[in-house]
């Protein structure tokens, strides 16, 4: 036995590696097959969208802020948009409340839809992953009728919408909705009780909830590991106070569980969107009624002159925010989504910052993967489910 | 939770401090608190106290106010109490050439948003274990989030030579992996190929 070597060696994963959902780097520092050290390195995808920011005025922001965050876009606008209406004091109408809510939703579907997709792929269930994205498909489409783009629709406006929903919106949302809880069934019959899928991520990854919150981990991490901490509860925004849903948590804090707890909040987000299409008037307002900053009808614009010029202001100048700092957070898919803008009173930002919940759980890998086995090391990334663009921004 | 409540709450706990409360629009679900540099980790550790709850942490983000305002940074904190739905902001002014003690030791997660506004920002936390750039290459010059960070300059594209050997350097190196497949003492393989890879770095550009 004396010559058995029992040095360590170190593989380096990524940034090209097709289970590091883009550009992550890890330096894995391997005992056998035992994870020993583990050193993440980012910044491979970093844009400088914050610096960009603060040269943009105010409506301009909101593409760059929906392309942080590309798998779940519309939290991001919507976590920046509420920050400014907090800075502007606006309240908006009922009705834009109850869009912005139903899109939030879809947005959470679509995202949890493409991490159910490429986790299941990733442990090597492939099926998943060709299930996945024909519900997605869907919802893309419909983020098409909204905006007319596919991922980035930058569909919710600072002051409302960008215009009212498009006719059959309704409808195919509905039949959306009508679809998907039979199909989630389908995934849970060939996942959630597969003994292969069991024996992979059971106990794997494990989590205890005091490190969440010491290191910054929220939504469904923390959430798997015992904690009921949802922004959409604590801290409601757009009307969220006013659904009925349930928040869903399971105690162990591994992989298996963060799996069921994205699974179940995809059926939650079923009924929270039924709730909210109810709410939606086929006619009515889709922004404020603060002439400030929601540009006057098409109509007047051509026929009034006092609408012309508003028009011609709000597109040329902007609008002005007064001065001061506003955080806002909201629940995205992958955990809290917060914006914190600081406005010194002119027609463009001074700071624009997103909270990452992905560059938290990019930091903690080590807590999940130290002492595991390096095939766990592919479990634990996609059930952390993090997105690149949202870590190095 | 009012501020100025979190603030008679913490001066039990923290007698040497001095806090002042700040306005913003959201004050009234995240109150703000003016902290001094020297009480920010006394602070923390306080406001995790019974009755207080702050334990979880949120996130760490800066602000430049370069030309109009003379200690030039904003440090903000967020901290947010699951059980009691509260969150709270803490601010620290700090200026250029200042430090600000890193909150690490209470906040493991405080540690790569720190790393980011050193990369970003240039602010120096004292106590961090691992204070290196985040986000831009090693060797880049400036803090880009600055407010004096040129912008729409025009600047040269730097170019990164990939490391480059001569065919003697790769058959020393040839040579020396095959001694080190020997029986060799734990992780000194890993030292052994940083040592080599700075002495034939190709230059820039």
């Amino acid at each position: 036995m004396a010559d058995v070597r029992t040095e360590t060696m170190t593989v380096n994963m990524g940034p090209q590696h097709p289970s590091t959902h883009g550009v992550l780097r890890l330096v894995l520092e391997l005992d056998g097959e035992t994870v020993v050290s583990v050193t993440p390195t980012i910044g491979f995808l970093h844009t400088g969208i914050e610096k960009t920011c603060e040269q943009k005025k105010w409506q301009q922001v909101i593409p760059l802020v929906e392309r942080m965050d590309y798998l779940g876009p519309q939290s991001n606008s919507l976590a920046f948009c509420l920050t400014v209406e907090q800075l502007l004091g606006l309240e908006m109408p009922e009705r834009v409340q109850a869009i912005r809510v139903l899109i939030a939703e879809l947005q959470r579907i679509s995202s949890h839809l493409v991490w159910f997709g490429t986790h299941t792929m990733e442990i090597g269930a492939i099926t998943g992953m060709l299930y996945a994205f024909r519900e997605r498909e869907i919802l893309m489409n419909l983020n098409e009728m909204l905006g007319g783009f596919r991922f980035f629709p930058s569909y919710i406006r600072v002051g409302g919408l960008r215009e009212d929903i498009p006719r059959g919106y309704k409808e195919a949302v509905k039949e959306f909705l009508d679809r998907l809880p039979g199909k989630l069934d389908e995934y849970e019959t060939l996942i959630t009780k597969n003994p292969i899928w069991l024996d992979r991520t059971r106990g794997v990854g494990v989590i205890a909830y005091a490190d969440c919150c010491k290191w910054g981990l929220y939504g469904p991490i923390a959430r798997a590991a015992g904690g009921d901490y949802d922004v959409r509860r604590a801290f409601p925004y757009t009307g969220y106070e006013s659904y009925d849903f349930d928040v869903i948590g399971a105690s162990n804090g591994d992989v298996y569980d963060r799996y069921l707890v994205r699974v179940a909040e995809m059926r939650e987000s079923v009924k929270i969107c039924q709730q909210a299409l109810e709410r939606i008037s086929p006619v009515g307002e889709f922004a404020c009624n603060d002439k400030r900053i929601v540009p006057p009808p098409k109509d007047q614009v051509y026929t009034e002159m006092e609408a012309l010029i508003q028009h011609f202001l709000i597109y040329s100048q902007g609008f002005k925010v007064p001065a001061g700092d506003a955080y806002v957070p909201v629940e995205g898919p992958r955990g809290e989504h917060g914006c914190y803008v600081v406005s010194d009173g002119t027609n463009r930002p001074w700071r624009v910052h997103m909270r990452s919940p992905g560059l938290m759980a990019c930091q903690s890998l080590h807590k999940f993967i130290v002492g595991g086995m390096i095939a766990d090391v592919i479990a634990v990334i996609g059930s952390l489910d993090v997105v690149m663009g949202d870590v190095d921004r | 939770m009012s501020a100025a409540e979190i603030i008679t709450a913490l001066a039990a706990s923290v007698p040497s401090a001095t806090y002042e409360p700040l306005v913003s629009s959201d004050s009234d679900v995240t109150p703000g608190i003016l902290v001094r540099c020297e009480d920010l980790i006394a602070t923390c550790q306080a406001l995790q106290g019974p009755g207080l709850e702050y334990i979880a942490f949120s996130d760490v983000t800066a602000v430049d106010f370069h030309p109009n305002r003379d200690p030039r940074f904003d440090v903000v904190y967020h901290l947010v109490s699951p059980h009691r739905r509260a969150r709270v902001r803490l601010k620290v002014r700090v200026n250029k050439d200042e430090e600000v003690p890193s909150l690490t030791p209470v906040f493991p997660g405080a540690g790569w948003p720190e790393r980011e506004l050193y990369d970003l920002f240039g602010i120096v936390f004292t106590g961090h274990e691992d204070l290196r750039r985040l986000m831009m290459p090693d060797d880049w010059e400036g803090h880009p989030l600055r407010k004096d960070y040129p912008v729409q300059l025009r600047k040269d594209a730097q170019t990164y030579m990939p490391l480059q050997v001569t065919e003697e350097e790769f058959r020393a190196n040839m040579e020396r992996d095959r001694y080190s497949r020997q029986p060799t003492p734990k992780a000194s393989t890993f030292a052994k190929a940083t040592v080599d890879r700075s002495a034939s770095q190709a230059p820039k550009e």
